[in-house]
């Protein structure tokens, strides 16, 4: 009984400290090290046949340079603002596009409602990247937005939508729409329709019930919905590389490039760590408002 | 409360629907055009799913992400499944606050930190990089979205059953076999599916840690994507929609068939 205990906590335990934490903590001692050209283009590798002395040889030759480097250009603290700002825009949106669904399905008959749960599932389960993909081909100068505004006569030289924070922004609130719509929806769904009625009954117009009742009463579920969408969205490489033009800095883009077109090791894992840094605030947030959830239901 | 759709929330929904669709469904369409261009319609032809099968590169990525996804998510059920044991029944150990921040940090991380935290051990241990390691490293980031599903389902059913079993002279593997495994399966199932989708789509982190021996299909996708809009790209994309849809539809309606016929096992037994 207790061997089989052991065995239970044991393997997943490793897998995860070998695959997971261990590659952290090389993250972090890279982010400490220095640009070199060699293989591995990093200094100083451990040596641990000099005992000892190797270690502190190793430790000694650690700093915080390539934080400090992240610090004085303008790329990178450029990149982490308008990575938060884009995700948080993008997030509004969201909200706004997702919140009337939600409330759609939430009021739907009955027997609507497992068929419109399937509807907003099965994007989920589609591939990211063809429905990143799908927009290209809509924003894009001959595209089919362009056809149609042109076609409506709104205007007569197509706009440049695709490389451009729009189609950023586009592309988020499409992709991630689902994660703000499903807990919206089970706020929504839990939602006691006599209260709504007793605030109509006691003279709030129809607007006023849902401001003063409907609205209060989901915000855990608004709150989760867009901690869901942030959070993704503020490391995302995807779409802005196919959507974003050159001028839209994401920090998830950034660090590709740092690591894949400069090789420099350092300072993509330098850059790896303070994204991190910034993502354990919404995360701990996160955390706390599921947690308060599970305490009112328990 | 009004249980029909209000002129506001049929709106709400039709443009919130259209929205959702319409991008997928202009693909589909497109890739039965004749011209290369994919916007603008000059007939109706297959021709971009022949090429598409003549196509080697397609069908070896194809060939590499199938066996990945399905290797990695069979593992990751095995594993996730564990830990999801041990964390709603192991109760206290030591070091059980690290396991549960283990568990649930992969799932709030962004892609590109896993990738490139796992590369980088990948090299530092001197592993050669390939199908191999975009195994492992799909194995390690879908666990835990399995132990996840799995565990919400464990927390909520009755433990008693299980001791129940023991008391009734089961051993404890018979217990698990006889009594959890068949309670818990559907959750398993799910998660099963869950990672292999994960696996499946997946592009950022094979990126990282694939090396240049192996190619996934999200890999061949995005490099011929980033070059432009190609036809044959939206012939594979209405294959793996079509696939998904007809999938989720098929789910829908085997677990809405299960909980129909569970309800009328339950009147059943209440009659008698």
């Amino acid at each position: 009984m207790n061997f089989r205990r052991l065995f239970l906590i044991f393997t997943p335990y490793t897998w995860l400290l070998i695959f997971f934490l261990i590659p952290f903590a090389i993250v972090l001692k890279i982010s400490l090290s220095d640009y070199a050209i060699s293989i591995p283009p990093y200094t100083p590798v451990l040596d641990l046949e000099a005992g000892w002395a190797g270690v502190k040889e190793f430790l000694s030759a650690l700093d915080f340079e390539n934080f400090t480097f992240l610090t004085s250009d303008a790329l990178y603290y450029t990149a982490y603002l308008s990575s938060l700002k884009i995700a948080f825009i993008s997030t509004v949106i969201t909200l706004i596009v997702g919140y009337p669904i939600a409330y759609g399905m939430a009021q739907a008959p009955d027997e609507w409602r497992p068929t419109l749960m399937m509807l907003v599932i099965l994007p989920f389960w589609t591939s990211f990247l063809i429905r990143v993909y799908s927009w290209i081909g809509i924003l894009s100068n001959e595209g089919f937005l362009n056809q149609f505004l042109m076609w409506t006569g709104i205007i007569d030289a197509p706009l440049q939508i695709l490389n451009t924070n729009t189609a950023v922004y586009t592309g988020i609130v499409y992709t991630y729409l689902p994660f703000m719509i499903l807990p919206i929806y089970s706020a929504l769904e839990k939602l006691d329709g006599s209260l709504i009625e007793a605030a109509e009954d006691l003279g709030c117009s129809r607007l006023q019930a849902f401001w003063l009742v409907t609205f209060p009463l989901s915000r855990p579920g608004v709150i989760a919905g867009c901690f869901l969408v942030f959070i993704p969205a503020l490391g995302e490489f995807v779409i802005p590389s196919l959507l974003g033009g050159s001028s839209t800095l994401m920090i998830g883009k950034v660090l590709f490039e740092e690591f894949f077109v400069n090789r420099d090791w350092p300072v993509a894992s330098a850059v790896a760590v303070v994204l991190l840094l910034i993502l354990i605030i919404p995360i701990v947030l996160f955390q706390r408002n599921e947690q308060k959830q599970r305490e009112a239901e328990g | 409360m009004n249980r029909r759709f209000s002129w506001f929330n049929a709106t709400s929904l039709t443009l919130g629907f259209a929205f959702l669709y319409l991008p997928m469904i202009i693909l589909v369409i497109f890739s039965f055009n004749q011209s290369k261009l994919v916007t603008v319609w000059a007939g109706f032809s297959t021709k971009w799913y022949v090429e598409l099968f003549r196509d080697e590169a397609f069908l070896n990525a194809a060939w590499v992400t199938l066996k990945v996804a399905v290797v990695s998510s069979t593992v990751s059920t095995l594993l996730g499944t564990m830990a999801a044991y041990v964390l709603v029944r192991a109760g206290r150990f030591q070091g059980r606050t690290l396991f549960s921040g283990m568990i649930y940090a992969p799932l709030v991380m962004p892609e590109v930190i896993t990738g490139l935290a796992m590369l980088l051990l990948f090299i530092s241990i001197g592993l050669d990089r390939g199908v191999f390691t975009i195994i492992l490293a799909h194995v390690t980031f879908t666990m835990c979205f399995v132990s996840v599903v799995v565990s919400s389902r464990l927390a909520t059913f009755d433990k008693s059953l299980e001791e129940a079993a023991l008391d009734l002279g089961c051993t404890p593997f018979d217990a698990f076999k006889s009594v959890t495994l068949p309670i818990i399966a559907p959750a398993v199932i799910s998660g099963w599916l869950l990672a292999f989708t994960l696996s499946l789509d997946d592009l950022v982190i094979a990126q990282f840690v694939a090396g240049p021996s192996a190619t996934t299909l999200p890999m061949k996708i995005f490099s011929s994507v980033r070059l432009g809009v190609s036809p044959q790209i939206n012939a594979l994309s209405t294959i793996m929609i079509s696939i998904v849809t007809v999938g989720v539809i098929t789910a829908s309606l085997v677990s809405k068939r299960s909980i129909a016929r569970q309800r009328a096992e339950e009147q059943a037994a209440v009659r008698n």
